[in-house]
């Protein structure tokens, strides 16, 4: 498994909604931090992605979306357990950032 | 493209560090400023640097630049916003892009004055330190752009086109940044303002803010005699090791730093194969 690209919020809310553990990292194209963190996600997707829906939102595609969670800087990555958030981090961080949280709603 | 090394900050320190690396055969990649916003291009007279007395900031900084970019090293003008190691190499991110080089040298020189009331609270919140990263979430908004060196003015520019309502200050005394969970206005010398952002664009970035792990003594990065941190692959050179704050103990470090961090790579080089 790997990382599932949304498009839009119809597609987002049934997977987020099903998915006990999610993990989405909101992102832009011009977004430099953003590359940075890409092939972090893309680590994490190959080694969770059995075990959790690790994801990816564009704002520019999906600006609905990223109003409603009140999107401010990114890269932001937003953990969600049984389709709700439960947490969220800014900015780039190093794997174990993200893998640690993934780690305690598994 | 990868480097076996890249430096940040294009002062004394980080064009001594580039010289030398490239001296010993790496390559070298150089993120720094315009030279302008250097604090020393302003100095009329630099008289304790040995061997060129009466030399100026400006002739200085100039020489030291051309001298790294004949040996080879590539220069390029950016900020660096943030940093991500692997536990191979690390990644770095200049405004849009992102290189990657098997050591650092951190040269930013220091910051001066303190972060502004509301800065650190409403970080990623409202408050961003790049607008070529954030501008886009603040399209058809009110943004407020804070500015302290010479690049500030077109990336005032640049928010404005991709349409954000941009007021622009350059250099100002007093900020104030308000909100309660997020931005909802600004200060600035007296000015109350309501914004969605506040985009401060310094020249150089706190340590701590590009390296959250990095060790520090006071406000300056910790280095041993080789110069290096307690992160594998990063060295520190010049001013943001500590005083004294002169040229030639920048050109000093910085070479020892280019010299250790090039041994660094040869030596991961070795492991690997």
């Amino acid at each position: 498994m790997s990382v599932k690209h949304f498009t839009n919020s119809a597609e987002f809310d049934s997977a987020i909604q099903t998915a006990p553990v999610a993990m989405v990292d909101f992102w832009a194209t011009w977004c430099g931090p953003c590359k940075m963190l890409a092939p972090t996600i893309e680590k994490i997707g190959e080694s969770y992605g059995g075990k959790a829906l690790i994801a990816k939102v564009d704002v520019d595609q999906c600006q609905d979306l990223a109003a409603r969670f009140g999107i401010m800087s990114i890269p932001t990555v937003v953990f969600f357990q049984n389709g709700k958030e439960v947490g969220r981090r800014v900015g780039v961080q190093p794997p174990a950032a993200f893998t640690g949280a993934l780690d305690q709603l598994l | 493209m990868s480097y076996d090394i890249l430096v940040i900050g294009g002062g004394p320190a980080g064009l001594s560090a580039a010289l030398n690396a490239r001296a010993r055969g790496k390559s070298v990649l150089v993120v720094s400023n315009d030279l302008e916003d250097n604090p020393l291009w302003k100095s009329e007279l630099v008289d304790n640097y040995p061997g060129l007395p009466g030399v100026t900031g400006a002739e200085l900084l100039k020489a030291l630049e051309d001298h790294a970019a004949r040996a080879g090293a590539e220069i390029r003008r950016g900020k660096v916003l943030n940093t991500a190691y692997d536990g191979e190499s690390w990644y770095v991110s200049i405004g849009a892009d992102v290189e990657d080089a098997k050591a650092l040298i951190l040269a930013a020189g220091i910051v001066r004055g303190k972060k502004f009331p509301g800065e650190e609270a409403l970080l990623g919140v409202g408050v961003s330190y790049c607008a070529t990263c954030d501008g886009g979430l603040y399209r058809g908004k009110d943004v407020a752009v804070i500015g302290y060196d010479a690049e500030s003015r077109r990336e005032a520019d640049f928010l404005e086109e991709i349409g954000c309502r941009v007021r622009f200050f350059q250099s100002p005394a007093q900020v104030e940044i308000q909100g309660q969970g997020k931005v909802s206005g600004v200060t600035v010398n007296g000015e109350e303002l309501a914004v969605d952002a506040v985009f401060l664009l310094r020249p150089s970035m706190v340590p701590t803010d590009l390296f959250p792990e990095v060790e520090t003594q006071g406000s300056y990065v910790k280095v041993d005699r080789s110069m290096a941190t307690n992160l594998p692959g990063l060295f520190a050179a010049g001013d943001c090791t500590g005083g004294p704050l002169q040229v030639a103990k920048a050109t000093g470090e910085g070479l020892i730093a280019g010299q250790k961090a090039a041994a660094y790579v040869d030596a991961l080089t070795r492991k690997k194969g």
